[in-house]
């Protein structure tokens, strides 16, 4: 196995946590302004149900081991869920606290202090169960996946995760903004979840092309797709093959592993409204703080109004007390410039999103990046029959069953696009289901 | 303002807020800063032949990050020379006329009782104040509550206090007695003007669960203590009411035993006591509480129309009755302000786990506002305690028809009581 080595002096290390950590003491007085509901609606807003009233008690109590223990218990990639989820729109958002006007629990950095506490205790809960001699092939190695090789390694089955990059960790590794989750602590978590044991990789495997689902079917008695989205969706305007015209997830990915040069880049243009974009735009308004780079603007292009964007209201408004700012009812119609981006040609949009004669104007930028979706990789599965895809992403139900015999899904390629805890909840999910079929002695195909 | 002064056995201080005997009423210059900041009187910290203390002497019980919510100690009297403690006693009261200034006294002979009240009255105390509470340490001499709890004992030595003082002579009594009233009866007998109570109760505050030590930790051991603040105030409150509401007692009484804040200070008086004593609290927050004491205390005298502390003394005595004498057809059942509610169903919890499990989940998932079954509905409070938000759960009164009625006019006259409640 090889994987992608990350550089110290990666341009996401200037990046410092937007959440700090939690001291022992300050998790404390937190924990117990903790009401300890019963059937907690924070409990049911997370995709993972964390028994959050528990774990929250048990830091209180003093047992912080048992606190973590309860978190990874439902949730096994908790600690970086703590940084990345967005709270606000889920336990803590749901928190009873709200309803009396009093500042909800910090659930997101009390989970952080109880699983950062046991990464450097390097305290270990679970243990591989009893070989069952049964073998499930992973494809992708996001946190789907590893959420399910990890409950698949705690059921006794054997586990391969296989992935196309040479990086592990999916969007978790590459994706997520550095001032919640960096790189390497991504890396950490998953060098934390292995020491259950047994769970294999093969990395820069491009599956089918590869490696052929036939293959697949042959080496593992269940499969569990997970490899979730594609490549940035483009612009298809003029001047889109312009040096300084990308991705913003493959730009992010690019970020947070290497050095990055910023050489003749005085204004950057975001181009959507969605959370990519948010976080893209708070990424190069911090790598523009930092120093050391001739960035002097940020904006965000989009075609709708502020409260119609995509993206959740929190982390535009931390955005906007960070600097930001947006064009709205923006609309793209070229790329200007010779070899490399200089500017972006914008006309005006109105309430009905038509644009508006006579507007016509051009945004100065050097670097430009697309935050307008991921493709989505349905097609992948053309050889797999049985498994439908619509809209691009793979059809499972509640358990990650897929039409097809042992093939289950989870992650974004089954669900969307969603946040990384749907992956975690969906790839555990899925793990239930594919030792229940192994246990009766399932097979596919 | 109102006029807050209050006497207690004869002793007058301008207002009900004692320091009681404790460290916060250790030296001279403590007892003044209390003085500048409000306090009414101080009872000195114990006098007697001065001893050692330990290192460590206290323990506290942690509530939810709270500290000090029970508190206990292992120290003794005082550790100053008796000469030095006389001297700012007489600096004291020198400087303060008007504030009270009692002595707190505990010794073992008659000619060493005669030899230490003679000192104080001297030195200039207001009253004495006889220790027969100390329930570590000074017991295992034969003093505090081994005094206390024997109640010739204590009569004897009242008695002697009594034939020695000029000044009113308060007995402290121990809480570490199955029943208060013999004991207060004995001070009574010996003379006293009057008793001081509770002092603080014989416990182990905690134990080091890593070294296998309680606490307060002395190396390798620890002891017993006095427990006190303010998780004792119920037992306190108990035992001066006892006293209070007692036919043939009728000493004044200064309450002491928990006391944070002016409104349990209010709790002390409508039960029987004359004023009140506080230690703990000031330990933990320093004698500036006593400016909300001040404050809060005549806000309610001015709501309830009291011209005078003693006014409001012993108020609740007649609202204090034996449980046969409770109205068995009074009812009361939960309701939940569903606009105040926040959904947390901890009165669910509560009720399922620990009473008679008649708050149920809304039928409507959707709605997180429990629904009280008010058939099955005992009106026994303990949803309305759990509730985080104040005003949320009432206990409200339900008319049932049924004419007043106690267990005793039920089993004496055959009065007819409502039918039973959750008791299936």
């Amino acid at each position: 196995m090889t994987t992608t080595t990350i550089s110290p002096e990666r341009s996401e290390a200037v990046f410092e946590d937007f959440k700090p950590a939690y001291t022992l003491q300050q998790a404390k007085v937190e924990a117990n302004r903790c009401l300890y509901c019963y059937d907690a609606p924070c409990i049911t807003a997370c995709p993972t149900e964390i028994n959050i009233p528990e774990f929250i008690r048990r830091i209180a109590s003093g047992n912080v081991e048992g606190s973590a223990k309860t978190i990874f218990e439902s949730n096994i990639l908790g600690m970086s869920c703590a940084r990345v989820c967005p709270v606000e729109v889920l336990c803590v958002g749901s928190c009873v606290y709200n309803h009396m006007d009093v500042p909800p629990i910090q659930i997101g950095r009390l989970q952080r202090f109880s699983t950062d506490t046991a990464f450097e205790k390097d305290w270990q809960f679970f243990q591989a169960g009893p070989d069952t001699g049964k073998s499930v092939g992973l494809i992708g190695a996001g946190p789907a996946s590893l959420s399910a090789a990890h409950r698949l390694r705690r059921l006794g089955h054997k586990v391969t995760i296989y992935d196309k990059a040479n990086t592990i960790g999916g969007l978790n590794t590459t994706g997520v903004a550095p001032y919640k989750l960096r790189a390497d602590a991504s890396m950490a978590e998953i060098d934390w979840v292995r020491k259950i044991g047994g769970v294999e990789f093969q990395l820069g495997v491009d599956i089918p092309a590869k490696l052929s689902w036939a293959e697949l079917e042959k080496r593992h008695d269940a499969l569990f797709l997970g490899f979730g989205l594609g490549p940035d969706s483009a612009l298809d305007v003029p001047g889109k093959t312009l040096k300084g015209v990308r991705g913003a997830v493959d730009f992010i990915a690019e970020m947070k592993l290497t050095r990055m040069s910023f050489d003749g880049v005085k204004h950057v243009a975001i181009i959507g409204g969605g959370n990519t974009a948010i976080d893209v735009v708070r990424e190069m308004l911090g790598l523009a703080a930092a120093g050391g780079t001739s960035i002097e603007s940020v904006t965000m292009v989009y075609r709708g109004v502020e409260d119609g964007m995509s993206g959740y209201a929190h982390e535009w408004s931390e955005a906007k007390d960070e600097g930001a700012h947006a064009a709205w009812q923006t609309l793209p119609v070229a790329f200007e410039g010779t070899s490399k981006v200089e500017g972006i040609k914008c006309v005006k949009l109105d309430a009905n999103k038509k644009p508006i004669a006579g507007t016509d104007h051009t945004i100065p930028a050097q670097l430009v990046l697309l935050a307008v979706g991921q493709s989505k990789l349905g097609a992948l599965v053309a050889g797999l029959d049985g498994v439908k895809v619509e809209k691009g992403a793979i059809v499972a139900d509640a358990h990650g069953a897929t039409g097809r015999p042992g093939v289950y899904a989870g992650g974004d390629c089954a669900n969307g696009g969603k946040e990384v805890v749907n992956a975690v909840a969906e790839g555990r999910d899925a793990a239930l289901a594919m030792d229940a079929f192994l246990k009766k002695g399932g097979r596919h195909g | 303002m109102v006029d807050l002064t209050t006497s207690c056995g004869g002793i007058v201080s301008p207002n009900p807020f004692w320091l009681a005997s404790a460290p916060p009423a250790n030296s001279g210059a403590q007892i003044q800063r209390a003085f500048d900041a409000g306090w009414g009187g101080a009872v000195w910290k114990t006098l007697g032949k001065p001893i050692q203390n330990v290192s460590s002497r206290f323990g506290a019980i942690t509530w939810k990050g709270n500290g000090g919510v029970g508190f206990n100690n292992i120290e003794l009297i005082t550790d100053r020379p008796l000469e030095v403690n006389f001297r700012e006693i007489y600096e004291t009261k020198k400087k303060y006329p008007k504030h009270a200034v009692i002595v707190s006294l505990m010794v073992e002979t008659e000619a060493e009782w005669k030899d230490i009240i003679k000192r104080s009255e001297d030195a200039g105390a207001d009253g004495l104040e006889l220790n027969f509470g100390c329930p570590h340490g000074m017991c295992e001499r034969g003093m505090g509550s081994a005094v206390g709890q024997e109640p010739k004992v204590n009569e004897r030595i009242t008695g002697w206090a009594r034939g020695y003082a000029k000044v009113p002579v308060l007995v402290k009594l121990t809480p570490n007695v199955s029943d208060i009233i013999p004991h207060g009866m004995a001070a009574k007998r010996g003379g006293a003007h009057g008793v001081s109570l509770i002092n603080t109760i014989k416990s182990i505050i905690g134990v080091d669960i890593d070294n296998f030590v309680p606490y307060p930790s002395v190396g390798k051991a620890s002891t017993n203590g006095g427990y006190c603040g303010a998780a004792v105030r119920p037992i306190a409150l108990h035992m001066t009411a006892a006293l209070a509401r007692h036919r043939e007692f009728g000493l004044p009484i200064s309450g002491i035993g928990g006391v944070t804040n002016w409104r349990d200070a209010v709790e002390f008086l409508l039960l029987g006591a004359a004023n009140v004593q506080v230690c703990t609290e000031v330990m933990l927050r320093g004698y500036r509480i006593v400016e909300d004491m001040i404050e809060g205390l005549s806000t309610y005298m001015v709501k309830h129309k009291f011209n005078s502390v003693s006014d409001m003394v012993g108020k609740a005595i007649p609202g204090y009755s034996e449980w046969g004498n409770l109205d068995m057809n009074y009812e009361t059942v939960a309701k939940i302000n569903a606009d105040k509610c926040i959904g947390c169903q901890l009165c669910m919890v509560a009720c399922d786990d620990g009473a008679h499990q008649c708050i149920h989940p809304n039928k409507d998932a959707a709605i997180r506002v429990p629904v009280i079954d008010e058939s099955e509905c005992v009106g026994c409070n303990l949803c309305q305690i759990v509730c985080p938000v104040e005003g949320c759960i009432t206990m409200q009164k339900v008319e049932n028809g049924f004419a007043p009625a106690s267990w005793n006019d039920h089993a004496e006259k055959g009065a007819v009581l409502r039918p039973k409640k959750g008791a299936h």
